[in-house]
C-alpha cells in the first residue's frame, strides 16, 4: 500500500482534489462538504512537500500516467520550478480552508456552500495539474478547469457586479485559452510532438520558421490575458474586488501565480533552446510592459476607495516585478521573479485576508467607512500593517528580499529603467498603504457607528500565519533564495 | 489547372482565418452578452477546424486498422478537439448561465445600459 501510493505521489496530488469535488456535490451539506475539502488540501499540502524533498534529493522526477512512454502519453515533469509551485499552491489552499469557514458562512447564501467548496476542489486540482504536467495541451485542458471554476467562484458575490466582472473575465479567460491553442496547434503542426521535454529538443532546428514564431506569439499573449500582464488585465481589478473575500484570497495568492509560471515553461523550457527570448525582442517586449504595469497601476492604486480594488491594482504592479526578473534571463534575475511570486503570494493573500475580516464585521471594504477600525479591530489592522510593510518592501519582511534581489539582477544588467520603476513603485505603495493606515490609525470613529469586535480566532490565525511566515522568509531568505535559484537553473537549462 | 487537382488546398486555412476573424470581431465589437457568446463559440469552432484539417492526409482514409490500409489521417488532433469541444460546451453553458443571472440583476443583456447602472451603483 505504501509502496503504491509512493510510486504514484505524483498523480494523487492532482486526482485527489479532482475526486473530491464530485464527493462535496454529493454530501450537500456545508459543514460536511467543509471538512472533506480541508481535509483534502492538507493532504495535498504534505504530498507537496514530500515531492520537492524528493526533487532537490533527486533532481526530476518523472511520472507517466497509465505508463504510456512520453512523447505518446501524458507525462508529469516534477522539477524544481514545478514542486515550488505546488508547495505555493497547496500551502495558500491550506491556509485559505480554516478562514474559509465563517467567512464563506458570511458571505455565501448557505444552500451554495457545498457548491462552493466544490469549485474550490476543482480549482485547486487545475492549478496543481498546471504545474505538475509535462503535456502542453495537457496544460491547456488544467488551466481551463481552474480558470471555469473560478469563474463561478467569482459569480457567487454578494453584489450584482460580481455577475458581471465573472463574465467579463470568462470572455477574456476563453480568449485567453482559444489562443493558447492556436498556439499549441501551431506547434504540433510544425513538430508533431506534445511533449515540452520532446518539443524541447525537436524546436531549436525550426526556431526561425514562420510557424514557429506565430506559436510563439499566439501562446504569449493567451498566457498573458492569463496572468492579466498589462494591457490584458481588464478583468482583473473587478474580479478581485467583487469576488467573495475568500475567493479573492485565493486568487490572488495562485491564479496570475500560475498563469505566469506556464509562461515560464513554455517560454523557457519549450522555447528556452532556440534562443528566442532574446532574438525577437520578446524580453524588450515583457520589460516594457513590467515598468508599465509597476509605475501605471501603482498610480491608480492611490486613488482607489474601494480597499479590495487597490489591492487589485497593488496586485498588478507585483505582476510587473515578477515579469521584468523573469525578462532579464539571468539566474539572479529570474530567481528574484520567483522569489517575489513566493513572498507577493503570501503578502497579498495576507492582506486580501484582512479585508475579509473587516468586511465580516462593518460589511464594506470602503476606505471611508474605516475609520477609527485599530481601535476596534486591533488584531486585525495590525495584520494590514505588517502585510503592507511586505508589499513596500520594508527590510526584515518577505517583499524586501525580493525587492533586494531584483534590484540586484537589474543593476548587473544595467538596466536603470528597471532600478527607477522599481523605486518609484515602491515609493507609490507607501502612499496607497499609508491611505488605508491613515484611516484606520489616525482617524476617529463615526459616533453613530455600530460596535463591533474582533474578527473571529479562526479568521485571524490563518491571516497571521501566512503574514508570520512571509517574515519568517523575510528573515530566513537564504531558505527560498536556495530553492528560487535552483528553479531558475531549471528553467534556463536551454539557454545556458 | 492547378486549382482543381489541389482542390481544396489551402481552402480550409482560409476559411479557418475567415471563421476566426468574425467570431473575434463579435466578441469585441457586439454590446449583446448572448451575442457575444456565440462570437466566442465561432472563434472556437474555428481553431477545431485548424487542428482537424493539419490531421488530413493526402489520400488518407479514417484511422482504422485494418487491411490494405496504409495511410491514414492523423488521429491524435482529433482527439485533441474532442477534449477542446468539451472544454468549449461547458464554457458555453457557464457563459450563458451567468447571462440569466445577469438579466435577473440587471433587467438588461446590453452592455452599455449595465455599464451605466454599474456606474449608478457607485
Amino acid at each position: 500500500m505504501t509502496q503504491f501510493v509512493s510510486t504514484h505521489l505524483a498523480a494523487l496530488q492532482v486526482v485527489l482534489a479532482l475526486l473530491a469535488a464530485p464527493v462535496c456535490l454529493l454530501l450537500r451539506r456545508p459543514n460536511a462538504a467543509w471538512v472533506v475539502a480541508t481535509a483534502i488540501t492538507w493532504v495535498l499540502l504534505g504530498i507537496a512537500l514530500v515531492l520537492l524533498e524528493q526533487v532537490l534529493e533527486a533532481s526530476t522526477l518523472i511520472y507517466t500516467l497509465g505508463g504510456w512512454p512520453a512523447p505518446w502519453g501524458i507525462e508529469y515533469r516534477i522539477d524544481l520550478a514545478s514542486a515550488f509551485m505546488l508547495v505555493i499552491i497547496t500551502g495558500i489552499g491550506s491556509a485559505v480552508m480554516p478562514y474559509a469557514w465563517a467567512s464563506v458562512e458570511a458571505e455565501i447564501p448557505e444552500e451554495r456552500i457545498y457548491l462552493f467548496y466544490c469549485m474550490y476542489l476543482l480549482n485547486i486540482a487545475g492549478l496543481l495539474g498546471i504545474a505538475i504536467t509535462g503535456d502542453v495541451f495537457n496544460l491547456f485542458v488544467f488551466l481551463e478547469i481552474s480558470s471555469l471554476s473560478s469563474y463561478v467562484m467569482i459569480s457567487l458575490g454578494k453584489d450584482r457586479r460580481a455577475l458581471t466582472a465573472a463574465y467579463r473575465y470568462l470572455i477574456m479567460g476563453t480568449i485567453g485559452a482559444t489562443f493558447y491553442i492556436i498556439g499549441v496547434g501551431l506547434m504540433y503542426m510544425a513538430t508533431g510532438s506534445l511533449n515540452m521535454a520532446d518539443l524541447a529538443t525537436l524546436i531549436p532546428a525550426i526556431a526561425d520558421s514562420r510557424t514557429v514564431l506565430m506559436s510563439l506569439a499566439f501562446i504569449t499573449v493567451g498566457l498573458g490575458l492569463k496572468l492579466a500582464l498589462v494591457p490584458l488585465h481588464m478583468w482583473l481589478p473587478n474580479a478581485y474586488t467583487h469576488a467573495p473575500s475568500v475567493v479573492s484570497v485565493f486568487l490572488a495568492g495562485t491564479g496570475t501565480k500560475i498563469a505566469v509560471y506556464a509562461m515560464l515553461r513554455i517560454v523557457f523550457t519549450v522555447f528556452g533552446g532556440a534562443g528566442v527570448f532574446d532574438g525577437y525582442g520578446l524580453g524588450e517586449m515583457l520589460s516594457g510592459l513590467a515598468v508599465i504595469a509597476m509605475i501605471g497601476a501603482s498610480a491608480v492604486a492611490i486613488f482607489q476607495t474601494n480597499v479590495k480594488r487597490l489591492l487589485a491594482y497593488s496586485s498588478l504592479a507585483q505582476i510587473g516585478y515578477i515579469m521584468i526578473g523573469i525578462a532579464m534571463t539571468s539566474v539572479l534575475g529570474m530567481s528574484a521573479g520567483i522569489v517575489h511570486l513566493f513572498n507577493h503570494a503570501l503578502i497579498k493573500a495576507g492582506l486580501f485576508m484582512a479585508m475579509g475580516c473587516i468586511f465580516l464585521r462593518i460589511g464594506s471594504v470602503q476606505i471611508d467607512d474605516m475609520k477609527g477600525l485599530a481601535k476596534v479591530m486591533p488584531v486585525t489592522m495590525a495584520a494590514f500593517v505588517a502585510g503592507g510593510f511586505g508589499l513596500i518592501g520594508v527590510p526584515l519582511t518577505a517583499g524586501f528580499i525580493s525587492k533586494w534581489y531584483l534590484l540586484q539582477a537589474a543593476i548587473e544588467k544595467g538596466w536603470w529603467l528597471a532600478i527607477a520603476a522599481i523605486l518609484i513603485s515602491s515609493l507609490l505603495a507607501i502612499i496607497y498603504i499609508w491611505r488605508v493606515v491613515e484611516t484606520a490609525y489616525f482617524q476617529d470613529r463615526d459616533e453613530n457607528a455600530p460596535t463591533i469586535s474582533e474578527a473571529p480566532w479562526s479568521m485571524l490565525i490563518p491571516m497571521w500565519t501566512l503574514i508570520g511566515v512571509s517574515f519568517y522568509f523575510g528573515i530566513h531568505a537564504t531558505q527560498t533564495m536556495d530553492v528560487a535559484i535552483g528553479a531558475a537553473e531549471a528553467l534556463l537549462g536551454g539557454i545556458q | 489547372m492547378d486549382f482543381f487537382s489541389d482542390f481544396p488546398g489551402l481552402l480550409n486555412y482560409w476559411v479557418v482565418i475567415v471563421l476566426m476573424m468574425i467570431g473575434f470581431y463579435i466578441v469585441i465589437a457586439h454590446d449583446n452578452l448572448v451575442k457575444k457568446i456565440v462570437g466566442l463559440n465561432i472563434f472556437q469552432v474555428s481553431v477545431f477546424v485548424f487542428y482537424i484539417t493539419m490531421a488530413k492526409i493526402k489520400g488518407g482514409t479514417a484511422p482504422i486498422l485494418a487491411e490494405g490500409i496504409t495511410t491514414y489521417s492523423n488521429p491524435l488532433p482529433h482527439v485533441l478537439i474532442l477534449t477542446a469541444i468539451v472544454v468549449g460546451v461547458a464554457m458555453t453553458a457557464l457563459g450563458l448561465a451567468l447571462v440569466v443571472r445577469i438579466r435577473d440583476a440587471y433587467g438588461t443583456i446590453e452592455d452599455d445600459e449595465i455599464q451605466a447602472q454599474e456606474s449608478e451603483d457607485l
